[in-house]
């Protein structure tokens, strides 16, 4: 596998931010761009999640960058996809969920009172584990963002653009009237990247998004992901070491404690770095064992 | 292709990504707003029932003070002279719904068993798709074809030998009518077959096939199988839906009203004519008024409160069943 | 999974114990006159079934015509011509209304114990509405009459609001199982997108419920198309058309057969059983509707 091809910082007119602590990660020989050029598009502080009292997710802080990809891996429980949850409020939707610490983008803090759920989610666009296309056409899939907010322009010219930054324009474009539901796994993931572009988000929450796929499609979806880095900030969650080594600049590593009193599990964050670092010189002994273990 | 996308937006041409701006103050209240008209509506249906019990009982209020418990405990109906005893439609009600049970349950059952355990595949479904027909037809159809073809064809000739034969017990004692507790209960038990079949086959699809295997494992025939692994399962299921069709025959009017006789006194044997509460409010309505409207009310709160009672019970039971 | 309960007798039983404990020949007998006995109840329910439809066929078709489809009844029951129309359009203007009324507060009421609803309220809504299903039509029939006729007097407002009650939980429970169906996943991609609460409902959960929820209704319109003893007592019954809403009591399909089946003169009997035929064809017009709809929605979900 070849190392994965790095961006140029995609923006350099961002005032630099000095609200929040420096908790960038460090940076080094393998080729990623400076932090301090760039203002996080997440500054992560203290998350804590509780799901009915008990602890799922501990005292995470971390700063995600723009125009990247990063990876949160870890075994499975550990709290991936609860902490990828918590970036655009999906937590709110599950009964008896707590978050608590902030978390904010561009330096607006989401968890603040004053700020609506439903607004966070129209700049932060997400992609389920499994492919959820309404069972709507083609067509009415990628328009739903843009018409539920009240969009105010050629759809049909978005509906392309947003399929052809999908990569799925070409498949599709004969069959935009027909049920999406018939589309192939693949084809559905992709089309739900589409409709998640076609609201013009800012940062794009992928969890697992291949791991209901075959391998050619994920190969298609991870190259998508290439492309979609240069406009999006991506985080993935996966719990494939080999597609976040191929895909990602920068990798956080959770991991599942346990107490040993109550045997009550909650996930921490170990480290967090660039992804080449993080998998030939972790830090951590945990971190170490993970990556190897899983490559051995 | 990137291009292209490039068009898509702010963020795509390099401006600053725009701080989260929250909707407008429509937006946000039409969720609040649909929030609470669904409370609305769903509190609709607690206030039509409340106001179902207190409308219908205000309105029988003077017959129930002025009659007090004999409204209950006598069997004295003659709104002629102003007296107004329900005991005789309480006693028919019960009595009729009694006999559509001990006809429906083994029916049901019957059905119900053949359908999940014993039946080829192929028969399932037109036996089911013919039992839920039976569902479908309309009571005053019921009512309509019991008059006219199951008096004669089955109702009168069976009432007749059922006195003939049995005549000694009092239960049965002649003069034997086809119009009577018997017609009425045999009408109401063809109709509340396709409720305790179809609710008792869904329980008795619901007994793991694990335990049918545990079962046939130790040697058991189909029979000892059913008895043994099937039935415990599914007993407070199948009691739920004897119950719901119990409360079905116990409120059911229009087949009744046109079969049980219209006697309004107690008898003792089920093949003379008798009444029911709801066959008497059908039937004597229209040609009532004052007091004996009033009277009639009352009888429906008296027939509510039995089936609401009878209701309940079976959905307890239904929902307990469920949440294990 | 728990210990498995013990089939009968024969749990502890060896195998070997098959031919010496017990005879083998008197348990296969028990077993095979448990099966003719299930056989039985099939074929004595099926005596009905048959009876119920070929009469109704026979002597429906025997005194239907286009006269009885097109004329109001005539005023006496002895008088062979006119038919069930002034029947046939009550039943339309009161289903119709009760349809109207009990649909939208329906799906509502479902949509609050699915989506919004938590708790005790939910809770009393659900098993009330379970209930509900099970109160007498005739109490219902009662009810309207107490509150609205002895006021307002018989009309057709007054039997559609009687066949909405019955309607009304019949519709939230159906809804509600349907809208159960749809998958979370569905949901939270709506959220992800930024839609609120409401345009989730609305433009997601709703649309991929909607064949369930109208399977519901149809069965409910069917329910409410045949019930009698709520009309009685609110609509009263009339001899002659009336499109009128209120103030003038009007007539329906059931309303009419049951005078038929009450009275002893044959043109009368005659027109109650080419009635029935009317009535159960669109009864059954509408239960077969709402199959046709179930198992398209199972197909393309």
């Amino acid at each position: 596998m070849t190392p994965p091809p790095f961006a140029a910082p995609a923006s350099t007119a961002l005032p630099n931010s000095a609200q929040a602590p420096d908790l960038t990660p460090q940076v080094g020989e393998y080729g990623v761009p400076q932090p301090s050029a760039a203002e996080p598009v997440f500054t992560i502080r203290d998350l804590s999640v509780y799901y009915g009292g008990n602890v799922a997710l501990k005292e995470v802080s971390l700063d995600i960058m723009p125009r990247e990809i990063t990876a949160i891996i870890g075994p499975s429980g550990c709290g991936k996809s609860t902490f990828i949850r918590c970036l655009n409020r999906m937590n709110d939707l599950i009964p008896g969920a707590t978050v608590t610490g902030d978390v904010f983008y561009h330096g607006q803090n989401i968890y603040a009172p004053e700020v609506d759920p439903v607004a966070v989610r129209r700049r932060i666009g997400m992609v389920f584990q499994r492919p959820n296309p309404f069972p709507k056409s083609v067509y009415d899939n990628v328009a739903f963002g843009p018409r539920i907010n009240g969009f105010k322009g050629d759809l049909d010219e978005l509906v392309e653009n947003s399929l052809r930054a999908a990569a799925l324009w070409d498949e599709v474009k004969d069959k935009l009237k027909k049920s999406a539901l018939n589309l192939s796994g693949g084809q559905q993931q992709r089309l739900c990247i589409a409709r998640a572009i076609a609201v013009e988000p800012d940062v794009i929450l992928m969890d697992e998004p291949a791991s209901a796929l075959d391998p050619v499609a994920t190969v298609r979806i991870e190259d998508l992901m290439q492309e979609l880095k240069k406009q999006y900030s991506i985080i993935i969650v996966t719990h494939n070491m080999q597609q976040a080594a191929r895909v990602s600049e920068r990798t956080a590593f959770l991991y599942t404690e346990v107490d040993e009193e109550t045997s009550s599990r909650w996930g921490i964050l170990v480290e967090h770095g660039e992804t080449g670092l993080i998998f030939t010189r972790p830090k951590d002994k945990r971190t170490e064992d993970y990556v190897s273990g899983r490559f051995g | 292709m990137q291009s292209e996308a490039r068009t898509l937006g702010d963020v795509a041409a390099g401006v600053a990504p725009a701080a989260i701006e929250n909707r407008t103050g429509i937006g946000r209240r039409a969720d609040s707003l649909f929030g609470l008209l669904t409370l609305v509506s769903g509190s609709l249906v607690l206030i039509v029932l409340g106001f179902m019990v207190v409308s219908t009982t205000n309105t029988a209020l003077p017959i129930f003070s002025s009659e007090g418990l004999s409204f209950v405990t006598s069997s004295n109906w003659n709104p002629a002279d102003g007296n107004y005893g329900i005991l005789a439609f309480i006693y028919g009600t019960l009595v009729t719904s009694i006999i559509a049970l001990v006809i429906a349950i083994p029916v049901s059952l019957g059905i119900a068993l053949y359908v999940v355990e014993a039946a080829p595949r192929w028969v399932r479904g037109p036996i089911t798709y013919a039992v839920d027909l039976l569902a479908a037809v309309p009571s005053v159809v019921y009512g309509l074809w019991g008059v006219f073809v199951l008096l004669p064809l089955f109702l009168q000739p069976a009432a007749a030998l059922l006195s003939e034969y049995l005549g000694f017990i009092p239960l049965f004692a002649g003069p034997p009518s086809g119009l009577s507790y018997f017609g009425a209960g045999v009408v109401l038990a063809i109709m509340v077959i396709p409720i305790i079949s179809s609710l008792s086959r869904e329980v008795i699809r619901t007994v793991p096939d694990a335990d049918r295997y545990a079962a046939y494992a130790l040697g058991a025939t189909r029979w000892e199988m059913i008895r043994g692994a099937v039935i415990p399962r599914s007993r407070a299921g199948i009691v739920g839906a004897v119950m719901l069709g119990l409360g079905r025959a116990l409120g059911e009017t229009i087949a009744v009203a046109l079969l049980v006789g219209s006697a309004t006194r107690i008898d003792p044997s089920v093949v003379r004519p008798g009444y029911s509460m709801a066959a008497v409010i059908a039937n004597q309505f229209q040609e009532a008024s004052g007091d004996h409207i009033r009277a009639l009310v009352g009888v429906g709160v008296v027939l509510f409160a039995i089936t609401i009672l009878v209701n309940m019970a079976a959905r307890l039971m239904v929902w307990r069943m469920v949440e294990r | 999974m728990g210990r498995s309960p013990s089939p009968g007798e024969s749990a502890g039983a060896k195998v070997s114990d098959i031919n010496s404990a017990r005879p083998a020949g008197r348990r296969l007998w028990t077993n095979r006159l448990a099966s003719a006995a299930m056989l039985g109840a099939v074929l004595l329910a099926m005596i009905p079934v048959g009876l119920i439809l070929s009469y109704i066929f026979a002597k429906g078709m025997a005194a239907m015509s286009w006269e009885f489809l097109s004329e109001p009844t005539p005023f006496s029951f002895r008088r062979a011509e006119g038919g069930f129309l002034n029947g046939l359009i009550g039943t339309g203007i009161m289903v119709g209304l009760a349809t109207l009324v009990s649909v939208p507060l329906g799906i509502l009421a479902a949509i609050y114990l699915q989506e919004y609803g938590r708790g005790l309220l939910a809770n009393l809504i659900r098993f009330f509405s379970d209930v509900m299903t099970g109160v007498p039509s005739v109490f219902v029939g009662l009810f309207v009459y107490t509150a609205f006729v002895l006021p307002f007097g018989f009309g057709a407002v007054m039997g559609a609001a009687a066949l909405a009650i019955i309607m009304l939980p019949i519709v939230v429970r159906t809804t509600e199982e349907m809208l159960k169906l749809v998958p979370l996943e569905l949901q939270h991609g709506s959220f992800a997108l930024g839609a609120s609460k409401f345009q989730t409902i609305i433009r997601v959960v709703l649309p991929s419920a909607l064949p369930g929820i109208t399977t519901g209704v149809l069965l409910a319109v069917a329910r409410a198309a045949g019930e009698t003893a709520p009309l009685i007592l609110t609509a009263l019954g009339s001899l002659t058309i009336t499109t009128k809403l209120i103030g003038e009591p009007i007539s329906a399909l059931p309303l009419l057969i049951f005078d038929g089946a009450r009275n002893p003169f044959a043109a009368g009997q005659e027109r109650a059983w080419a009635g029935a035929l009317e009535l159960l064809a669109l009864v059954l017009i509408f239960t077969l509707l709402a199959r046709i709809v179930a198992s398209r929605s199972k197909i393309s979900s």
